[in-house]
């Protein structure tokens, strides 16, 4: 596992105000990785820390998730999970922190609220930063994967939240990513909506194959998708849990039921069954 | 049960019968649908109440001559070309000072907004500068660049330019943060930042202080067309005070309004065809 980090030359060290350098050179080291995984996805973290006003919010964590693996990570308000993911995004620099991190550089980014660019209409909201000559079909077809096949000439405005949301999962995936980090993405959605959210989620997961890192504060979220599930408090990770339950995944399974239960209780949840 | 009780009460009492045609229903807090050259309405009115206080003789026409007169006015300036010489005049100066300013004014919104080094030497002049009535630069810029059209197109531009940079640069700024972060995560270039995010993002500004530069244009020609000129509606309009011909005055305050209307609902049309993705209060 040291393997990939020997030749490591982003290691860290940096003042609040951000160092451009280390910003720009993170990204050039994508590790190519070998070893089983369909391509180089895996992400290597070593004692990551990330401060505000000198509280570390990330507190010296090493993580490492192998190349097209789901994790889940969960913790309450303020635990320091998006955070991290945000440092992994490299959208951090105005944030004071050290440490290394390896994560490829065909990775993208679905936040909770969709960030669709409103001026630009949903085709090319999915394309934008896409040069191949391909890039309209592949649009198109995404389109169609997350359900709104038709709708590539309508306003971002004009659609429900749902739908903008399933637009900002086309305009991750379009782009093959090998790591998809997603930041509570469907935290802003109704319970039903989410339900199928999941489901498309988990489908388009199979097909594509990238790592995944998706934040949330949904326990049932977490189990019903990942493989991992991690808890993360005060700047750490208090839980690495595996999550070896066959797919599709009944939320009343006594072998479900006894993870929420533990995952629960790592959250500081006391549970009355 | 309390709860039901009441259900069986609205029920019986409240449900309004259903209509086969829709109803239009009010709309609270935004205001209900615009209506077709609604603009007009205003300055309709006040046309009428004018044309009834000259008819009525309320107001004497060594004040202001009646609408009705100012009309025949045109109708006869326009016959023997005189008009469209003074208008053509006029215009030149007016829009070539406009295109300049507007080109000015995003390109240092753009400068200043996107740059620190652009923000530090631009913003604080042009501040300075919005402090300062553009008319009263009108001396320094005789001295400097003479009696003729280069000092008015040049007092126009300076005028111009301030509504249209303050509006772009305020919009420019006030770009969310977070269409920042995701031009990241995508990879966009700079140049593409700039066509996808930047540019597009200011536009509701740019539309702001393009309206106000449409009419700003014409406002200093007034005072411009008093200096070392011939032709022109603000000659027009003083030579018309020396003579007492009120009509003809009217008749120029009627082109500017004519002119500043025409060129507001232009800008308008324009500007809700380039900003159609919004969904906003007053569309």
């Amino acid at each position: 596992m040291s393997a990939p980090l020997a030749n490591a030359r982003h290691s860290e060290a940096r003042s609040a105000k951000g160092n451009p350098m280390a910003a720009a050179t993170r990204d050039q080291h994508a590790v190519r990785d070998s070893r089983g995984g369909r391509r180089d996805g895996a992400v290597h973290i070593r004692d990551l820390v990330r401060s505000f006003d000198g509280r570390a919010v990330v507190d010296r964590i090493s993580l490492d998730i192998a190349a097209g693996e789901f994790v889940a990570l969960i913790g309450k308000s303020g635990s320091g999970k998006s955070t991290l993911l945000r440092a992994l995004a490299n959208i951090d620099d105005s944030v004071a922190g050290s440490g290394a991190i390896h994560v490829p550089d065909n990775r993208s980014v679905l936040f909770q609220d969709s960030r669709l660019l409103p001026w630009e209409n949903v085709l090319q909201n999915i394309t934008i930063g896409l040069r191949t000559p391909d890039a309209r079909e592949r649009g198109l077809a995404v389109l169609a994967d997350v359900g709104l096949a038709g709708r590539e000439n309508a306003w971002p405005n004009a659609l429900s939240g749902g739908e903008q949301q399933r637009v900002a999962l086309a305009r991750s995936l379009v782009r093959d990513p090998s790591l998809l980090l997603a930041d509570e993405p469907f935290g802003a959605l109704d319970a039903l909506t989410r339900i199928k959210m999941h489901e498309l989620l988990f489908r388009l997961v199979e097909v594509h194959q990238p790592t995944v890192l998706l934040v949330t504060h949904d326990v049932d979220e977490a189990l019903v998708l990942a493989d991992r599930v991690l808890v993360m408090d005060a700047g750490r990770i208090i839980v690495d849990l595996r999550v070896d339950l066959p797919h599709p995944r009944g939320r009343s399974s006594e072998a479900f039921e006894a993870l929420r239960a533990e995952l629960l209780d790592a959250l500081g949840v006391i549970v009355h069954v | 049960m309390a709860f039901q009780h009441n259900l069986d009460a609205l029920a019986l009492n409240d449900v309004p019968r259903v209509d086969a045609a829709p109803v239009q229903r009010p709309r609270l807090f935004t205001p209900s649908r615009p209506l077709r050259g609604a603009i007009v309405v205003g300055p309709i009115a006040v046309l009428l109440l004018w044309q009834m206080a000259s008819m009525t003789g309320l107001l004497p026409e060594r004040l202001l001559a009646a609408p009705s007169k100012a009309v025949t006015s045109v109708i006869d300036l326009a016959a023997d070309g005189t008009l469209l010489r003074h208008l053509l005049a006029s215009a030149q100066r007016a829009y070539t000072g406009l295109l300049l300013g507007v080109v000015l004014g995003v390109v240092l919104a753009l400068a200043s907004g996107l740059t620190r080094i652009g923000e530090a030497s631009i913003d604080g002049l042009i501040q300075v500068k919005r402090a300062v009535p553009t008319l009263a630069l009108i001396p320094l810029a005789i001295l400097w660049l003479g009696i003729g059209e280069t000092m008015k197109i040049a007092i126009i531009t300076a005028a111009v330019l301030v509504p249209v940079y303050i509006n772009t640069h305020a919009s420019l700024r006030g770009i969310d943060l977070r269409y920042i972060e995701l031009a990241r995560t995508v990879g966009l270039t700079y140049p593409e930042f700039l066509r996808r995010v930047a540019l597009p993002g200011a536009l509701p500004g740019f539309f702001t202080g393009l309206r106000l530069a449409v009419t700003t244009c014409w406002t200093s020609l007034v005072v411009l067309e008093q200096i070392a000129t011939s032709e022109g509606i603000g000659y027009l309009m003083n030579r018309a005070r020396d003579y007492g011909q009120t009509e003809i005055i009217v008749v120029g305050l009627l082109i500017y309004a004519t002119l500043g209307l025409t060129s507001d609902i232009v800008v308008r049309l324009w500007e809700r065809h380039a900003l159609s993705y919004r969904k906003v209060l007053g569309t």
